[in-house]
């Protein structure tokens, strides 16, 4: 994997792909987009740009299996179990307040971190009058999540990861085992509304009092990240949380003065009026 | 002087611990360049690696879009992949393993020498699998420097071995004379 797309060639690709197909990936970071575009070239044996470029013209189908290999699809329960541990002791106790708690968890991937946020939700006692919006642009990763499924391989770290975060139940209450997979409790994600958002294009849908968006910015370069940021600014109410992932910050974003930092490690930020 | 590289870039694995102490240990104060260093580290588990690695230098796990800067020590942090982005910021990505590693060597090495070219200079230590090897050999295609520390001396050779089978170019060296190119003295 030793060739490169050219500035032009990338540029060309991602109007092809805005033109044709409504998905905007201009703002996206390129190291990291490029390289998953060569990735999606090799593994589908398209051996010049000219070639991708062509097909994706052509062929419906192409498009959709690229975006299941651009976006990334990488996801844990309870990752960062340090994270989890602020959101119980400093977050969950103030959202307790609210009559009706909404959470939009944006960019959720396959939904491993949603299950984990019902999980403490259910812990402190508020799941039955909580609604989690949980939004993803890549319409295959909602398709598993609304399933519930996940592969029984990971459970091992997750339950590490669970405990970590200062879980004291029985991690294995809260899903079903059969053969390899594991089906997390319905009365973990009855509470859960799965849905296509794209944080690009699509607009406000909701007022809400937590907004979790861990791993996605990175994805971003800085004028779209200040673009979504503003989207999540006007999407929590006053006084409403931020988490981002802790890698992320909120250093460079022109935003940053209308959030006050709540705990700076685990980059979890408050709506300031 | 050091003029001869814009970046230093350096990846290990296991058995590379000692070895990359002893390298930052032998930084110049005067050395202006940036270095990169990528390890192979446990995922889930917190860590001070940046204070095991040195006494002397300050090393900093950047966050996403951190400018890279002069004078400065960065190590990839834990769970996620390190790359430069062309306008000389980092860029943390959090996709899947890449030879079974994340941070992967490969991707750091490669987008530094997509911004770097000519002006890199990429150090691949000792390690028990591949990762790094294609890297290096990104940054050697793009003009820059390519080193390996020499196989015979490193407690797993089989990363080291690896970027000298897969492309030319590839020097081999001891860490004493590695320290010697870093001082800018060959």
């Amino acid at each position: 994997m030793n060739e490169v797309i050219s500035n032009a060639d990338f540029l060309d690709i991602i109007n092809i792909i805005k033109l044709q197909y409504g998905y905007d990936f201009t703002g996206y970071a390129q190291a990291s987009i490029k390289r998953r575009l060569l990735r999606f070239m090799g593994h589908m044996q398209l051996n010049s740009v000219f070639e991708l470029k062509y097909r994706l013209v052509n062929d419906q189908d192409l498009f959709s299996r690229l975006i299941q290999y651009v976006t990334v699809n990488v996801t844990e329960m309870f990752r960062d179990p340090g994270f989890y541990k602020s959101l119980r002791e400093q977050v969950l106790p103030k959202l307790a307040a609210y009559p009706n708690i909404k959470i939009w968890h944006a960019g959720c991937s396959t939904g491993e971190e949603v299950f984990s946020m019902a999980i403490l939700l259910q812990e402190a006692g508020l799941l039955g009058r909580t609604k989690i919006y949980a939004t993803d642009l890549n319409p295959a990763n909602l398709e598993r999540a609304s399933a519930g499924i996940l592969p029984l391989d990971n459970m091992k770290d997750f339950t590490q990861n669970y405990i970590q975060s200062g879980g004291l139940a029985d991690f294995s209450n809260y899903y079903t085992a059969r053969y390899d997979n594991v089906l997390i409790k319905k009365e973990l994600r009855q509470h859960i509304a799965f849905f296509q958002h794209n944080l690009v294009t699509d607009k406000v849908f909701n007022e809400f009092q937590l907004i979790c968006c861990r791993n996605v910015f990175i994805y971003f370069n800085r004028e779209l990240q200040n673009s979504v940021l503003q989207l999540f600014f006007d999407s929590l109410s006053s006084r409403g949380y931020l988490a981002m992932g802790i890698k992320e910050t909120m250093r460079f974003a022109d935003l940053q003065g209308k959030f006050e930092v709540v705990h700076a490690h685990n980059k979890i930020y408050r709506r300031k009026e | 002087m050091n003029n001869k590289f814009d970046v230093i870039t350096i990846g290990g694995s296991a058995g590379s611990l000692l070895v990359l102490t002893e390298l930052l240990d032998a930084l110049p104060d005067r050395l202006t360049a940036p270095v990169i260093i990528v390890l192979h580290r446990l995922r889930n588990v917190q860590s001070e690696m940046g204070r095991l690695l040195s006494t002397r230098r300050r090393i900093v796990e950047p966050e996403d879009k951190e400018p890279v800067r002069e004078h400065c020590v960065y190590l990839a942090p834990q769970n996620y992949h390190l790359m430069v982005e062309a306008d000389r910021t980092f860029m943390l990505d959090y996709s899947e393993l890449v030879n079974y590693s994340r941070p992967s060597i490969d991707m750091t090495f490669s987008s530094v020498a997509e911004v770097y070219g000519a002006r890199t200079l990429g150090i691949l230590l000792s390690g028990a699998n591949k990762d790094g090897a294609a890297g290096l050999c990104q940054i050697i295609t793009a003009g820059g420097r390519g080193v390996v520390q020499d196989p015979q001396t490193a407690a797993f050779e089989a990363m080291p071995q690896s970027a000298i089978e897969m492309c030319g170019g590839v020097q081999v060296l001891s860490i004493e004379n590695i320290k010697k190119i870093i001082v800018g003295e060959t």
